[in-house]
């Protein structure tokens, strides 16, 4: 087993046991309702967090998801309610706005040799402050397209309900998957985050690689808007404020190393989901803050940070 | 032998940086199925050369003409197309990424869009084998030793490109065994008709693999003849520069009465180091020569505190002090002009007043701020003493020539009234005119009873300013001259020593 396989196991496992641990304490857990709203609850969290995978693979990071994330929801509200566009169309033109914003924040990354935790910090306020800007106060959606989606679900033995937005989110995990570890593209981020000079001598195209990433990342985090607002129907420019940095809680407790080169798209779910199950216990239990979720998910972080640091430690083992 | 065959040729190149002329209309000819070893010390242009070779840099003269056309070389990407590949001493593959990914990335054969990962395995495990690895293709690279690393970057270069193999020091951080190996499988391409440039200044792996050698000097080509009309003595003179019209060792230094001992280390060492005694007396200059990777440098890092020493005591005017790090070095009177003028020396945008008042702002603690009178007072006297050329002392010191920031950092030491200074390569990247000054200035510190070790490659210089003289050669102190027995042509003989018994 490559040592890279490691956290991911580890990840796994501990979810499996916190699982275990959060039914024997409420038994009421274990049942596909539970499973569904886990999935519609953290859908657009998880579509910024593939989106941060990616980034994190080639050794970057992405600040601005959480703000992207705010203004699409924004945008969308004003095109489908002042514009009165179909949210189709909506849909279309925020993803590529998002896109676009993501690939020139990539461009400036690799033509300014800027580092990505600036440019994309600057990108957070852009993004943060266009949305205020477009209104600065919450815009309802009121659309039977809405409507009707938020009404379809799949029915799960158990009673369980997978949403449109679940569906979504398993459909990019899905495809990010392939991505990441089926294509060239997804060799060309695994490459730019092990070493980048030789990566680009070894005839990795760098600039085309990066803008690629963050533009995705852009989308996706356009996308996990998109969701945002089928989830609460509304726009706001306070939307999703700081998932930016749930989402890279999500990516290392996945088991991806934050320095790049190091992980997997599948561990991330499994990220975002341990984050959710934490919420979730808290919900049932009834008594507890919901701030105990930040210190549960503080406390992962950390041991995985250690974790990492342990089996990358170790030099070469093989002669 | 049959006549050979060139494949890569180099003609009258030049390469300037700024005023510096790195390459001085230099030749250079790779043959098919030969080994070819390329020499010299640092700076004498070998690492210029090798990039103009593989197109990392474009040169201001001359031409490249591989197969008898004419060339030119964007990048390294570009000479790979030609046919040109390199691997250098730390590889440069994915440490993240699979073996048989590092063989193939870039080039991932497909289906349907996706990357078809059994025949990349099948395909890498089928060319290792034709190098002797029988390896699990698909475990991370860094899971694998720096020999397996290397043998798996030769076969990535050799597949891509194939006619031009440069190895750019590949075996500095490999032991007995693994060069074997690697030799191997060099040999074996040798007599596949590549032609094969090897960088190193192991002298004995030169003589073991290489079949022809180019020594460079100062940017210009010294000699390019077939190793076996040579031995090692012949390669280090020429290396190290001069035939037969060496300085004369002064008289005055040598069995001139010494002085007490100010600084004596006892059976110092560390790993990778042979354990050295070494005293220092007041007024004297204890000069290293030695190759590059000798140990020299090692030793100057050692004694002044950068590396832990495993054993050993050091005794400064006979009281034993503790020296674990450069902190202590500098309590105890030492000062250390390094190697590395601007990464390890200088601090490029501080003033020249800045730079000299440093060490003794150290010395003295945080709470004690020499005050601006003072600094320019000191900055004043010792630019002055050591005649430093700045037009104003607090133009940042980067703008300074190399010799004069040498300067800059001898004033910084000789400001803390030191007792022990050591100089490692104090006129590297110095222009011509600028070494006798350095020198003069030695000479000068002496007379004024400091005690110090001076590491140079120049032999004449060494010899002109030293008292004594020990020589390094594979991380060992092999040989002390002293007085009347201080010759260049004795130097050369204790360098070149191991390496001619290694020799097959």
């Amino acid at each position: 087993m490559t040592r890279s396989l490691r956290p991911l196991l580890a990840t796994t496992l501990i979810f499996l046991f916190a699982y275990a641990l959060a039914v024997s304490q409420q038994p009421a857990m274990l049942s596909t309702r539970v499973l569904g709203n886990f999935l519609t609850d953290n859908a657009f969290l998880g579509i910024a967090a593939v989106g941060m995978t990616f980034v994190i693979l080639s050794g970057g990071i992405d600040l601005s998801v959480g703000a992207v994330i705010g203004f699409t929801t924004v945008l969308v509200a004003v095109l489908i309610m002042w514009l009165e566009l179909h949210p189709l169309l909506a849909f279309a033109i925020a993803l590529i706005v998002a896109t676009a914003f993501g690939a020139i924040m990539g461009a400036a990354i690799h033509y300014l040799k800027v580092p990505s935790f600036i440019v994309t910090l600057a990108g957070m306020f852009l993004a943060r402050g266009g949305a205020s800007v477009l209104s600065p106060d919450s815009i309802g959606i009121e659309h039977p397209f809405f409507t009707a989606v938020q009404k379809s679900y799949i029915l799960l033995p158990g009673g369980g309900r997978l949403t449109v937005v679940g569906i979504i989110m398993l459909i990019v995990f899905a495809c990010a998957i392939l991505l990441a570890h089926r294509t060239r593209f997804g060799s060309n981020v695994y490459a730019l985050g092990g070493s980048e000079t030789s990566a680009a001598l070894m005839g990795v195209p760098v600039a085309r690689t990066t803008i690629s990433i963050y533009a995705l990342s852009g989308f996706l985090a356009g996308l996990a808007g998109v969701v945002f607002s089928l989830y609460t129907s509304a726009g706001y420019s306070l939307n999703a404020l700081g998932v930016e940095l749930d989402a890279i809680a999500a990516v290392v407790i996945g088991g991806t190393l934050l320095t790049g080169g190091y992980g997997f798209v599948a561990g991330t779910f499994i990220g975002v989901m341990l984050q959710g199950l934490v919420q979730t216990y808290i919900v049932f239990d009834g008594t507890l803050s919901s701030w105990w979720t930040k210190i549960v998910v503080g406390v992962l972080l950390f041991m995985f940070i250690l974790l990492q640091r342990l089996v990358f430690r170790a030099g070469p083992r093989r002669t | 032998m049959t006549e050979p065959k060139p494949v890569l040729e180099a003609r009258g190149i030049v390469k300037i940086f700024g005023q510096h002329r790195a390459l001085d209309t230099v030749d250079f000819t790779a043959n098919a199925g030969e080994v070819h070893a390329l020499l010299g010390e640092n700076g004498a242009g070998k690492s210029t050369l090798i990039k103009i070779l593989t197109g990392a840099y474009q040169p201001d003269g001359g031409e490249l003409l591989l197969d008898g056309q004419p060339i030119t070389l964007r990048d390294p990407l570009h000479g790979q197309t030609y046919g040109i590949g390199t691997v250098y001493q730390e590889v440069n593959l994915l440490p993240n990424r699979s073996v048989a990914e590092n063989l193939f990335l870039g080039r991932q054969p497909t289906r349907f869009g996706m990357v078809d990962r059994k025949r990349i395995d099948a395909a890498a495990k089928d060319l290792l084998s034709r190098y002797g690895l029988d390896i699990d293709v698909r475990a991370e690279l860094s899971e694998y030793s720096v020999a397996v690393q290397q043998i798996v970057a030769i076969a990535r270069a050799v597949e891509l490109s194939g006619k031009v193999l440069v190895l750019d020091e590949p075996t500095a951080s490999l032991d007995r065994n693994e060069v074997q190996r690697l030799f191997d499988v060099v040999r074996g391409l040798k007599a596949k008709g590549l032609a094969i440039i090897f960088i190193t200044h192991f002298l004995d792996q030169v003589f073991d693999l290489a079949d022809r050698v180019t020594i460079l000097r100062n940017g210009r080509k010294v000699a390019s003849q077939p190793l076996n009309t040579l031995n090692t003595t012949d390669v280090v003179r020429m290396m190290l520069g001069k035939d037969v019209a060496f300085d004369h060792h002064p008289t005055a230094l040598s069995g001139g009465p010494k002085g007490q001992v100010r600084v004596a280390f006892q059976n110092l060492s560390r790993k990778g180091l042979t354990p050295f005694d070494l005293s220092v007396h007041e007024g004297e200059v204890v000069g290293v020569a030695g190759l590059l990777g000798s140990g020299r440098t090692e030793v100057a890092r050692l004694m002044f505190g950068v590396d832990g020493s495993d054993t050993g005591q050091i005794t400064v005017d006979g009281q034993p002090v503790t020296i674990r790090n450069p902190a202590q070095a500098v309590a105890a009177g030492f000062g250390f002009c390094p190697e590395d003028r601007k990464l390890d020396g200088i601090f490029g945008d501080l003033s020249v007043r800045e730079n000299i008042i440093i060490a003794l702002q150290a010395k003295l603690g945080w709470f004690k701020a020499l005050n601006r009178e003072d600094q320019v007072e000191l900055a004043g006297r010792y630019a002055e003493a050591l005649d430093i050329r700045a037009a104003d002392h607090d133009m940042p010191v980067k703008l300074l020539s190399g010799g004069n920031q040498q300067k800059v950092i001898l004033a910084r030491w000789l400001a803390i009234d030191p007792t022990f200074l050591i100089l490692d390569e104090p006129t590297r990247g110095i222009d011509v005119g600028a070494h006798a000054e350095i020198v003069r200035t030695i000479n000068r510190l002496r007379e004024e009873g400091l005690a110090l070790f001076v590491i140079s490659s120049e032999l004449d210089e060494v010899v002109a300013y030293s008292n004594r003289i020990v020589v390094m050669r594979d991380r060992e102190m092999v040989a002390e001259l002293d007085g009347d027995t201080i010759a260049p042509d004795a130097i050369v003989q204790a360098i070149a020593g191991t390496a001619k018994e290694a020799r097959p």
